[in-house]
Formats: C-alpha cells, structure tokens, sequence
C-alpha cells in the first residue's frame, strides 16, 4: 500500500535521510523510533511533502512520485493520498472545532454545508468531543485540540494518516486521553504511521516499528521483536537510555 | 479687559456650510483605502513570498512613497506628470489624488500587512496543506482572516492619517472640507471659528471611526479569547 524507494533529503550540509526504503501495508500500524534528529520527522514530512525529498520513490496506494522529476499536480496529488496529525496541533485558529473538522469536507470534497456538517459531528462524537463543536481552538485543552486534529484528519479520508509526535506537546495527564483514540484507531485497521517517543505505546499499538538513526533506518521489525530482542547495537542502546529494555549480558 | 471674540452663533453655522464637503473627504479617504488595501497585500504578498526581482522592486517602492511628503507627491503627479506624459491633462485632481494616496498608502499597509502575515503561525499554512487546500484556499480561508485581525488596529491608524491628508487634496484645486472652510473664512474674516469647525467635523468622524472598529476588533477577536 505504501512503498518508499531510496529516499533521500540534505538540509544544508546534513543528510537528514539516507537512501531510507520501507512498506507499509493496509491497515498496517508503523511506528517510527529514534533519537532527536535521527530524521523520523523529516521521513513523515516527506510523505506529504511538506518537505520535499531530493531523491527517491513514494508510492501510496495508486499515487506514484518520483522525487528527481515531478509536477506540482503530482505533488498535490500525494498529498492527497495522507493526512497529518502534528505535535503542535495546528487546529485552524479562526475556526470551530466542527470547522476544523467541515473545511476540507466542503472546500476540497465538494461537499453541501449540510453533509459537512453531519459528517463532521459524527467524527467528533468518534473522538469524544460532541460537545466542543462550537467552540474555538483556543478554549480547548491541548489533549482537545489535538483530537480535534485527529478528527479534522480523518475527515480528510485519507489513505495514511501520519502522526508526528503526537503527545509531545501534551501535559502528561492529557496524553492517555490521544493514545486512547489512536489505539481504536489501530482496531479499526486505520493506515498509520506514528512517529512517536511513547515506546510503552509504540509497544502496543504497533504491528511494525523502525528504529532510525542518522537518517537511516538501522532496524525494522514487528513491535515484540524490536523491543524485545533488537538485533542492532544502536537499538539496543536507544532502547536501554529510554528505560524499555534492562541492561543485560551477552 | 476685553472680551474674547468668538462668535458662537457663527461658529455653529459654519457646520451645515462644511456638511456638504464631508462626503468628499470621505470619497477620497475611502476610495484611497480600498485601492491602497488591494495594492498592499498584493506588495505584502510578493515580499512574504520573496518574488525574485519584484521583491527588491517593492522594497524601493516602499522606500520611496513611505519618504515623500503627500502634498509634494501630489505636486509631482499633478502639475508634474502632465508634462511629460499630455495624455494626463485631463484628468482630474480627485483622481490624482485618490491615485496618490492609493500609491502612498499601500506602501503604509504593506509593512503592516507582512508584519501580520508573518505573524500568523507556520504551521496553520502547513495544516491547510495537510487537508488537500491550495495555497490560494490557505490564504482566503485561514491565514488573511488570521492576520486581517493582527492588522486591523493598525490599519486604523492608517486610515486616520489618510483621512487627514485628504485635506492636502486642497492644494490641487479638490473642494473638500478644508476648502469649504477656507473659502467661508475667506468671506467672513472669523477664522478662527470656521477652522475650528473644520478641525472638530475631523475629530467627530475619527471618534465615530474608532468606536466601529473597536466593536469590529471586539467581533473578531472572539475566536482567539478563551
């Protein structure tokens, strides 16, 4: 369903990804591990575009983008294929809740106001937060607005969701309250990737996990398998600095 | 000791002689503002998006209507521009001067404009990108209405310096307030009371202004007041 070939991004002089490759299948969960700066964000990021890779394949689902040579419109096109979750929310500031959630339902779908409208509850009741409709981002606690995002993101109906640290912005007491409507998420076989620093979650929600460093990916594997016998040094490293595995002898 | 001389009852007449100029001053306040409004987020928005070339033009341009006084600018296209260009002969010194304030003006607000476009947070263009938005959509729909509320209050101070510097259309033969009031001083010989007139028409439709476009800062400030 999802296929990156090759891809590759230099900001300045520093190569933030490396020739990285890796599938992801539908209804798939892939959670993306690793140090600040190991490139797990700019991987995201080039999946939508948001940053542009310089080299390298993407395919999602029947959307096809070669990094070296290709038009605006196939740039739309991919970006249309996925929908963002970021870790600072981003809700639309002059707009509703239920506008967060309606926008793209009226302005990119050809949605009638009225669809919009009912669609839009109906995926703020999936995230708990019928009642906030009405209101602005602003009186939202963080946890709030970022199921806002997650709503205003399914909305978008996309092949992929992408998640970019997600909780990171989050008061710790607000986290659990993301993770939960991730994880039904996860049970509805929705398409996810999840760049995240939650390994417990990670641990849980995932089928695959890729640990990354220096803007390559060191090692992948089935979430059992990549906590609990990672093969790579550096994994093991990462993953003993982050308390998921005890210090063990060889 | 002598007594003050101030005409009231004179002074209060010369109100319905200046009312009829009003609409003129505001006809060149307003149309000035629209124009200069269109031009400035067009100039704002070739500088935010650092157009090559264009971007160095607009900068000189700020540059220059930002420096030279509204009168002389009138001079200039006025009695100035018909010299080299005949072609401008007949046109009329409200138009000229509508056209130089636009000019002027937009330099103004295009500084404000980039201010409150830049002020708008990076990640709102990035989240309207996310949902399949245009960078066209983005801008009408999240971003303007974002930063028109981070530029209104200035906005304002602009639109006051423009109202004001309406009354330099004078210098050009326009008939507005400030001509009325020269023209019913000219016949009276009681200045004092005919441009203190002129002075107070200013200062009620600043107040009249103001009081709108703080229930209009009030109305759009809603969204972002917990």
């Amino acid at each position: 369903m999802i296929e990156i070939k090759g891809l590759s991004k230099k900001f300045n002089n520093r190569q933030a990804l490396a020739d990285v490759s890796l599938e992801v299948l539908k209804g798939e969960v892939l959670s993306i591990i690793g140090h600040s700066g190991s490139g797990k964000s700019t991987l995201l990021r080039c999946l939508n575009f948001l940053e542009k890779p310089d080299a390298g394949e993407i395919r999602i689902d029947e959307v096809r983008l070669n990094a070296t040579k290709y038009s605006s419109r196939d740039e739309i096109a991919i970006r249309r294929q996925s929908a963002m979750v970021f870790q600072s929310y981003n809700l639309f500031r002059n707009k509703t809740a239920l506008e967060n959630v309606t926008e793209s339902l009226i302005y990119t779908k050809g949605f009638s106001k009225a669809d919009a409208r009912a669609l839009g509850l109906e995926l703020l009741e999936r995230v708990g937060l019928l009642p906030q409709a009405a209101q602005y981002p602003i009186t939202l606690s963080g946890g709030q607005q970022q199921r806002v995002a997650i709503a205003r993101a399914l909305a978008v109906d996309p092949k992929v969701i992408l998640f970019d640290e997600p909780t990171s912005a989050l008061d710790p007491e607000l986290i659990n309250e993301v993770l939960d409507v991730i994880q039904n998420l996860a049970r509805e076989k929705t398409t996810m990737i999840i760049v995240t620093h939650e390994m417990e979650f990670a641990r849980k929600v995932s089928d695959h996990v890729i640990f990354m460093a220096d803007g390559q990916v060191v090692e992948r594997g089935s979430a059992r398998q990549l906590f609990e016998r990672p093969s790579d040094e550096r994994t093991r490293r990462f993953l003993r600095q982050t308390g998921e595995i005890e210090e063990y002898v060889i | 000791m002598s007594k003050i001389d101030f005409d009231f009852g004179f002074f209060l007449e010369n109100f319905p002689e200046i009312l009829p100029y009003l609409p003129m001053t505001l006809f060149i306040a307003g149309a000035s503002m629209s124009f200069a409004i269109i031009i400035g987020l067009a100039l704002a928005l070739v500088q935010t998006q650092k157009v090559p070339v264009l971007s160095s033009l607009v900068t000189a341009y700020i540059s220059f209507f930002r420096a030279l006084p509204s009168v002389v600018l009138l001079f200039i296209a006025y009695y100035g521009l018909p010299q080299l260009f005949p072609i401008l002969i007949p046109v009329g010194a409200v138009t000229v001067t509508v056209a130089c304030f636009s000019f002027k003006f937009a330099a103004y607000l295009s500084e404000i404009f980039r201010a409150a476009l830049s002020s708008v947070d990076l990640g709102q263009r990035e989240a309207g990108l996310t949902v399949g938005f245009s960078i066209a959509q983005i801008y009408r729909r999240i971003i303007l209405p974002q930063a028109f509320v981070i530029a209104l209050p200035a906005m304002g101070n602009v639109l006051i310096s423009l109202l004001k510097d309406s009354s330099v259309a004078f210098f050009v033969g326009v008939t507005e307030m400030l001509a009325a009031g020269k023209m019913l001083s000219a016949a009276n010989f009681r200045f004092f009371e005919t441009y203190l007139a002129v002075g107070l028409m200013y200062w009620g439709i600043v107040v009249l202004y103001s009081f709108a476009q703080r229930k209009l800062e009030n109305k759009l400030a809603a969204p972002y007041k917990r």
